[in-house]
């Protein structure tokens, strides 16, 4: 299963990210990341017909709860630690265009 | 007897017996931080007063007759990964420099609970990735017995703090070795629980399916203790699982009648130092003299369990940290083009660089196009992996082991290798695809006096059995009174 990984697909893999990566550390990555991936390909070598994923090593599923209203985090609490807030809200670069 | 070299059975029958009070205490730990501390560069954030504060206020609930918790006047560090309501969390991370969260984690809220004295927070590798504490942001831990060398990682400040005597105890997190690792590599006691057996709510997740928190003390015992005061169910995260705890403390001494140990031929191949495994050889023959039986069993995919770790660890990293998007916290860049320029760049400028590897493997994994190749197949192994164990444990009750191929590597060693630091997690690995329980111990020294540690895997929800079977090998030997630094008091 491992090609040998490109640099273009690192970049691609970095877009899907959202990590803006520099000119060497996409260079290190493309390095690093196809010697990982070559390595992980011996996984290839196993026989894993009719054998279930296992996700969870306890394999719970369904765990319910009474859905009950319950204090939640004070605004004031919530927004501390936000790099840009009113006060009120969270703020964040205009997403829309004016004319939207 | 020296506070700071002292076993926390030892420092809580000196509270108990009044010739010790927990500011007495904790002010030596606080001491020994002062001194030590600029070399080995443990701690993250050590708060003093506030230390102190807690010890007093432990010891006039004593002075009152007031009932105590389990750890009461115990300093106990915490590993900078598990939230600390108002202290600064950072996960040694750039993205979280200024991150103080708003509530405890629930293990914090049980440390509170059982009147231990939160001493300080420890350093690691950013995001628990790494296994040497070389990837924090902000410093590199040194091996309290070498300091050229690493305390293994990701827990390395928790490991190295209790090695050097500036803390009786501490907490640190396991995802693929992150505990017992460094443990082995600082010669102390460091445990990793069942999956499920600690609640992670609170911790700032890596790899929500492997993910353990677990104790780090200087014996046995200690590890006991801590363990007993962190299980339990907590509704909060729905992982973890509603079975009693036992109280691991009480039953510790009783040594286990017919003990059967399993030894994995797959763990003596090449790679192994010759002095570890001699060490681990040299354990069997304490624990065969003890009556147990020895058995070879086998564990035939375990030379996949590093491969399978690095593809669904960084999956789920790359999934659990797209959380840090420079909005509701954490580091947000100052130039950028548009929205999602500004999540590039935070992301870019907040996390290091085996940070984003991981994340970019793991987005590669479950790439369309790849995730069956990659993803599902991994998981696929990982149920291989998982078979063998249960298989093992129908005829052992324990499986021993080394914690590592060698003794602690030098800082630098494996630092632009990164496949060759994560094959140090090699023996480490399966116990969190699996969920198994696992141990370390001391269990000898190199000819550079190194700690070699020895490790033991039990059955899910077996930790009771698992302390004792340490215990048995502890109070046969000396390796766990060994001290890497003194400090007179």
């Amino acid at each position: 299963m491992s090609d040998k990984l490109t640099r273009a697909e690192v970049l691609k893999v970095a877009k899907l990210a959202r990590l803006k990566l520099t000119d060497a550390e996409l260079d290190d990555c493309t390095t690093k990341l196809g010697t990982i991936l070559d390595y992980v390909a011996s996984l290839d070598d196993v026989n894993t017909d009719d054998v279930e994923p296992l996700v969870h090593a306890v394999e719970l599923s369904n765990v319910f709860r009474d859905d009950v209203v319950e204090p939640s985090l004070p605004q004031q609490a919530a927004l501390a630690n936000a790099p840009k807030t009113d006060g009120r809200f969270f703020l964040v670069p205009q997403i829309l265009d004016a004319g939207d | 007897m020296s506070i700071v070299g002292a076993t926390t059975t030892e420092l809580l029958a000196r509270f108990e017996r009044g010739d010790l009070s927990s500011v007495e205490a904790t002010t030596a730990y606080l001491d020994a931080i002062a001194l030590n501390d600029q070399r080995v560069k443990a701690f993250l954030h050590v708060d003093y007063d506030h230390a102190v504060a807690q010890a007093k206020a432990v010891d006039a609930k004593r002075a009152r007759g007031e009932p105590l918790g389990k750890l009461a006047g115990l300093p106990v560090a915490v590993k900078d990964v598990v939230c600390t309501a108002g202290q600064p969390t950072t996960c040694a991370s750039r993205m979280l420099k200024n991150f103080v969260p708003p509530y405890d984690a629930h293990v914090v809220t049980r440390l509170r609970l059982a009147d231990a004295v939160l001493i300080g927070k420890t350093n690691m590798d950013e995001f628990a990735m790494g296994s040497s504490t070389e990837n924090s942001a902000f410093q590199v831990t040194r091996n309290p017995w070498d300091l050229e060398r690493t305390p293994g990682g990701s827990s390395g400040g928790s490991a190295a703090a209790v090695a050097a005597g500036m803390s009786p105890l501490a907490l640190g997190t396991d995802t693929g070795g992150s505990i017992r690792l460094p443990a082995g590599y600082c010669g102390v006691v460091g445990m990793k629980p069942t999956y499920g057996r600690v609640s992670r709510f609170g911790l700032v997740a890596y790899g929500s399916s492997l993910d353990q928190i677990g104790p780090f003390a200087n014996d046995v015992a200690g590890a006991a203790l801590l363990l007993e005061v962190l299980s339990g169910y907590d509704r909060r995260d729905s992982t973890s699982v509603d079975t009693p705890v036992p109280e691991y403390s009480r039953t510790l001494e009783e040594p286990l009648g017919g003990l059967r140990i399993g030894i994995a031929k797959e763990h003596f191949v090449e790679g192994l130092d010759r002095e570890v495994e001699q060490s681990v050889r040299d354990a069997l023959e304490v624990y065969r003299s003890l009556g147990a039986e020895i058995q070879e069993i086998s564990l035939p995919h375990s030379k996949y369990a590093v491969a399978v770790y690095y593809v669904v660890a960084p999956s789920e990293a790359s999934s659990n940290l797209a959380r840090y998007d420079g909005v509701h916290y954490g580091h947000r860049a100052a130039g950028f083009e548009n929205m999602i320029d500004m999540y590039s760049a935070s992301r870019g400028e907040g996390f290091g660089p085996e940070v984003k590897r991981r994340i970019m493997l793991g987005t590669y994994a479950l790439s369309a196009g790849y995730y069956d190749a990659y993803y599902l197949k991994a998981l696929k192994v990982r149920r291989l992996i998982r078979n063998d164990f249960d298989k093992a444990f129908e005829s052992v009750d324990v499986i021993a082991s080394p914690v590592a191929p060698t003794p602690a590597f030098k800082i630098g060693e494996l630092i632009d290798d990164p496949l060759a630091m994560y094959l140090s997690d090699i023996y480490t690995i399966s116990a969190n695809l699996a969920g198994l329980p696992g141990l370390c111990l001391p269990a000898g020294a190199s000819c550079d006096n190194l700690p070699i540690g020895l490790q033991l895997l039990a059955p899910p929800f077996d930790e009771d059995r698992l302390l004792r079977a340490a215990r048995m090998f502890e109070r046969e030997t000396q390796w766990h009174k060994r001290r890497a630094m003194e400090v007179g008091d």
